[in-house]
């Protein structure tokens, strides 16, 4: 009875909401900038970077599973020890199976796989939210924020192939003729790229909340506007500007 | 002897950790807004991955491989970084504390820095025998603290530029980054030994 009552609470909207907020509102490269290694590391092509994305969201998946599942009997005082021993299990297994099978994905990544382990993100997920939380909601905040880091990876991949191979997925766009700027595959290239994807969404960010503002004062001057009127209008009309102002507040 | 110089020149300016690698890039954001305290971090940095270099080769050849335990490097490279860093922590704490308080939190998180781990992983990989693994780990880690002291130079001077908005705070800081790695990138093409 008791699991099912847990069960219950959590609804498709929690699901909905935990989503969005590891893929958008906290997305851990774009907004907390957390796992960077990995971030300028590996993308130097897009299917590099989705590679490293879905390996390091089964690793968060399975850890914050796991870690919420042990929350209550992992002692406060080695807490971030236990926490890595099972990120590093998780790691290991995921390193294993990608060389087994992925050979060629898992070379090309190279050591970076073995370094999941102390990736940022998987850490401040396992401290912030899955010792925190049951174990549903803690796989749901690990699918999500792998998912958001997935994606921006891949983002970050697909514009650095692009500029620097004239490639995306390995096919090239461009034709034969096209110099491509090797610039953005080499080291300097992921800082500049980062940077400039950073500033971008910053600045999307600003001018939707520069939007909002904008039509906060605009329904300002509405109300103003109108209790203005009805006070010159005198009190006869008094109730008709009221339902103005509902409208408006509408 | 040669070789050594050759190897750590190399591990120095070539294969950057920061420039080109990207290794322990979180502490390299992280800690470079004061010179002092990327300065510091970079100490603590060298300490902690000189001796686990060491340490992790030795378990790894004597212990792990012979065994046939490869396949818990991780695991146990992660377990003995760990404990160093518990170690430095409490050493500072007790005979410098005024370096442990500017460091705060930034020092348990050497652990989940990549270029301890990294570094470890990388002697391995590559088969270098013990002298070669500790002046890997060692002049790696100089290369790490050379790029975060420029960078935090670097960076106490952004404060009073006036960038667009939307590149404020981390954006301008990649950038500059990469400007810094672009100048690194000449080291690349030299080819010494």
């Amino acid at each position: 009875m008791e699991k099912n009552n847990t069960e219950k609470k959590y609804t498709f909207k929690d699901f909905l909401l935990g989503m969005k907020n590891g893929i958008i509102d906290q997305n851990p490269t774009f907004v907390q900038v957390l796992g960077l290694c990995p971030t300028l590391a590996t993308t130097t092509s897009v299917i590099n970077a989705l590679g490293m994305g879905l390996a390091t969201t089964a690793v968060l998946m399975f850890s914050n599973l796991f870690i919420s599942l042990l929350r209550k009997i992992i002692p406060k005082q080695v807490r971030i020890a236990a926490y890595i021993v099972i990120i590093s299990a998780f790691v290991t297994a995921v390193e294993m199976l990608m060389k087994a099978f992925l050979t060629e994905l898992y070379e090309s990544l190279g050591v970076f796989i073995a370094l999941i382990v102390v990736n940022c993100i998987i850490l401040a997920r396992a401290e912030a939210f899955a010792s925190k939380n049951k174990p549903l909601p803690s796989l749901v905040d690990g699918i999500s924020i792998g998912l958001g880091f997935t994606l921006a990876l891949s983002l970050l991949g697909a514009v650095r192939e692009i500029l620097g191979a004239g490639t995306l997925f390995g096919v090239s766009l461009f034709g034969e003729n096209f110099m491509p700027a090797q610039l953005f595959i080499m080291p300097a290239g992921a800082f500049l790229t980062l940077g400039f994807l950073i500033a971008a969404v910053n600045g999307i960010k600003m001018k939707s909340a520069e939007n909002k503002l904008k039509a906060e004062k605009l329904l300002e001057i509405q109300e103003k506007e109108a209790a203005q009127s009805s006070i010159k209008n005198g009190k006869k009309t008094e109730e008709t500007s009221d339902g103005e102002n509902k409208e408006v507040g509408k | 002897m040669s070789e050594i110089l050759v190897l750590m020149f190399s591990a120095i300016f070539i294969e950057n950790f920061i420039f080109a690698k990207f290794y322990g890039c979180c502490p390299f954001m992280g800690v470079s807004e004061k010179p002092a305290n990327a300065l510091g971090m970079g100490m603590a940095v060298t300490f902690v991955m000189t001796v686990s270099s060491a340490v992790t080769q030795l378990l790894y050849t004597k212990v792990l491989f012979p065994l046939g335990l490869d396949y818990l490097k991780i695991i146990a490279f992660i377990l003995v970084i760990a404990g160093l860093v518990q170690f430095i922590e409490m050493f500072l704490k007790k005979f410098v504390p005024s370096l442990y308080n500017a460091l705060g939190i930034f020092l348990p998180l050497i652990t989940t820095n990549c270029a301890v781990l990294g570094a470890a992983l990388v002697n391995i990989q590559e088969g270098y025998s013990f002298i070669e693994s500790v002046a890997f780990g060692f002049s790696a880690a100089l290369g790490f603290t050379m790029a975060i002291v420029i960078f935090a130079g670097v960076r106490a001077r952004l404060k009073f530029a006036d960038p667009p908005k939307p590149f404020r705070g981390m954006p301008i800081a990649l950038i500059t980054a990469g400007l810094i790695a672009m100048a690194f990138m000449g080291f690349s093409g030299m080819s010494i030994g």
